[in-house]
């Protein structure tokens, strides 16, 4: 693994990187030109198949397989989205290619749409990225004046058109059928699946929709082999015949307290604890690390005692994490307190949930107040146990959401609980030495004080004395935990 | 609002603008895909989507200005009650910004505008923003003034920066 060469960040170095001239002089576009000429579309699905490609935009799905879904007899159009609307914090791997190699991107646009016969494809970009949008909409210049865009792509029958479309600030749009929305310019609201976007995606019509990591890496499948991928990364279990192997390269994006926060392209199933201590060069200012949030915020986190996980599509999940998510690390050391990553990943859920759903909607600011209570000093013990029992809740694992935001939430609450419950229960005790004890009977509604006792409830038998707030006093004073 | 049986004017959408959103249709097989597009060249010209502008768009791309509306809404970027201001400063408070004092930067700024996030500072210089992962964690904490990144971020760059920004003349919005 030492002489793990990259591919996918290799011209990140070279200057003037994300120009025609100096991608070409690399190899650029070669491999588009073998492929044109010499191999069909199937040759290049059956190599992607071959080389074991799996999403790198979180859910890691298998990506020939996503396009061998689209449907034969359709008359078309067909379309792709090029999924870069990066929002998850933590996560910047996308931007630094774009900024960095645009044209590898949009060779990997390229034959990944000859492989599936799409003649317009989109890359969905967010807005906060203007850099990178100006040297995308540049190489898209540079590649329709070279005649690797447009008609007749090098000399070829296979025709191409790539548009760029701007996002305006909304994580939701990262999720797949929010994205189509946004480009149909309606409300990004995800919608449910099936029917799934290779049957009924961007206007309608059979789309398909990956990463632009993903679709980067069909480049390099195709010029090196499916051998050369799949000798990269970590094989399938022998024990787990269901799962599929984590083959090739990928971008982590490393940052938090690290003494050299980055990318780094490093195979996949390299141990939490080489990235941070080898590529990131340690914990800044000699600490030690206290939890590492593993792929983007809404995987959720590792404690230190878990940064022998390796980071590929199984290690997380053993770890008791949503997955690999988008190779965003986080590295929290010692002295942050876990209630602050709650309070902060809390917030954002809360902020872009989308309120299509009513358990992401209510639930999501729901924990967000507990949580900001906790922080606040007003957290009692028994506020863990309803954290849990919402992020158990809600998202689309138990099935009461359209899509994985609510998970998202979910994850960084439920590991943060599960893994630091001692030092959330003593943060507890210290700020709130008079109240965390006290819990509420069971379905008592807590008012915020001033409301008007009218509503109706299950008010408890014996009203306390009236001037105090009367929900709060009506509680067990010393009820035990 | 522009009244049902009259034509819906052309107070907001000049010939120029209308232009540039016209040379997005070929991208979208139908005019509503363009909205997009369309509202950032609004709020780029006006620094906010008034309310007639809406109606303009809406008639102008064939749908209802309630499905404009309803996509303007949606987006934090968009402002809709009053113009930005001219710089405007995203301060990315999310987790990996925050470990590294992102929270603190925000405060900062906070007090030398005297402006809340959201709101724009009374000489219609700033518009203070917290923004969720800007997405340069590697530089965090990470600020956004306008399209240009600034990061590492200290307290004291932070007011060198604002002092800059007082004294240079109008910024070029470039995308």
């Amino acid at each position: 693994m030492t002489d793990f060469e990259p591919v996918l960040l290799a011209n990140k170095t070279k200057d003037r990187s994300w120009t025609l001239t100096v991608y070409e002089s690399g190899g650029g576009y070669q491999t588009l030109r073998q492929v044109l000429r010499h191999k069909s579309p199937q040759d290049v699905t059956k190599a992607v198949e071959a080389s074991g490609l799996r999403g790198r935009g979180g859910a890691g799905y298998p990506t020939a397989l996503k396009w061998s879904f689209l449907p034969m007899d359709h008359p078309g159009p067909f379309y792709m989205c090029a999924n870069a609307d990066e929002s998850e914090p933590g996560t910047f791997c996308n931007r630094v290619q774009l900024e960095c190699d645009p044209h590898q991107v949009l060779e990997g646009i390229i034959l990944s749409c000859y492989a599936t016969r799409i003649r317009r494809a989109y890359i969905f970009l967010r807005y906060e990225y203007h850099l990178a949008y100006q040297r995308l909409e540049d190489a898209i210049k540079e590649a329709y004046a070279a005649g690797y865009l447009g008609s007749n792509i090098a000399g070829s029958d296979f025709s191409l058109d790539i548009f760029v479309h701007r996002g305006a600030g909304a994580y939701i749009c990262g999720e797949e059928t929010g994205l189509l929305a946004s480009i149909e310019g309606k409300r990004p609201y995800p919608r449910s699946k099936p029917p799934f976007p290779t049957s009924r995606g961007l206007f309608g019509k059979p789309t398909v929709i990956n990463n632009v990591e993903t679709l980067a890496c069909v480049v390099h499948i195709l010029q090196r082999g499916e051998e050369w991928f799949r000798s990269i990364g970590t094989p399938p279990p022998p024990e787990d015949p269901k799962e599929l192997g984590s083959f090739g390269p990928k971008i982590f994006s490393l940052s938090g307290h690290v003494n050299r926060p980055g990318v780094y392209e490093l195979p996949l199933g390299i141990p939490c604890r080489d990235l941070i201590e080898r590529h990131g060069g340690g914990v800044w200012k000699g600490r030690r690390a206290k939890a590492v949030v593993v792929g983007g915020i809404s995987t959720g986190i590792l404690s230190c005692h878990e940064l022998d996980t390796p980071l590929d599509f199984v290690g997380p999940v053993r770890a008791g994490c949503l997955g690999l998510g988008t190779g965003g690390v986080i590295v929290l050391d010692e002295t942050f307190p876990i209630v602050e990553l709650m309070y902060n990943g809390c917030r954002f859920f809360a902020h872009e949930s989308c309120g299509q759903c009513t358990p992401c909607r209510e639930g999501v600011p729901y924990a967000f107040q507990i949580v900001e209570a906790i922080r606040g000093g007003r957290g009692r013990l028994v506020d863990l146990d309803t954290l849990l029992e919402i992020s158990q809740n809600i998202g689309i694992t138990p099935g009461t959401t359209i899509c994985g935001l609510a998970d998202g939430a979910a994850w960084i609450v439920k590991t943060c609980v599960n893994k630091f419950r001692e030092e959330l229960e003593d943060y507890i005790r210290r700020t709130n030495p008079t109240g965390y004890k006290r819990r509420l009977p069971l379905g008592t509604i807590m008012l915020p004080p001033g409301v008007p006792a009218g509503i109706k409830t299950r008010f408890p038998k014996t009203l306390p004395p009236q001037g105090t707030s009367a929900l709060s006093r009506s509680s067990q004073e010393t009820g035990g935990n | 609002m522009i009244s049902e049986n009259s034509a819906v004017g052309r107070q907001f959408l000049d010939d120029e603008l209308r232009r540039a959103i016209e040379s997005y249709f070929p991208r979208y097989p139908h005019r509503q895909a363009a909205l997009l597009p369309a509202l950032h060249l609004v709020h780029q010209r006006f620094g906010f989507i008034p309310r007639e502008a809406i109606v303009e768009l809406a008639d102008f791309l064939g749908i209802h200005p309630a499905e404009v509306a309803d996509v303007v809404s949606f987006y934090s970027f968009f402002k809709q009650d009053r113009p930005v201001g001219k710089y405007r400063i995203w301060v990315c408070r999310s987790l990996s910004c925050a470990c590294r004092g992102g929270e603190g930067l925000l405060e900062l700024l906070t007090q030398k505008l005297g402006v809340a996030p959201g709101q724009t500072t009374v000489d219609g210089l700033f518009t203070l923003e917290a923004a969720e992962c800007l997405g340069a964690c590697d530089c965090a904490p990470a600020v956004m003034v306008n399209d240009k990144l600034y990061g590492p971020m200290t307290p004291e760059k932070a007011e060198q920066l604002l002092e800059e920004l007082r004294a240079a003349p109008a910024p070029e919005v470039t995308s």
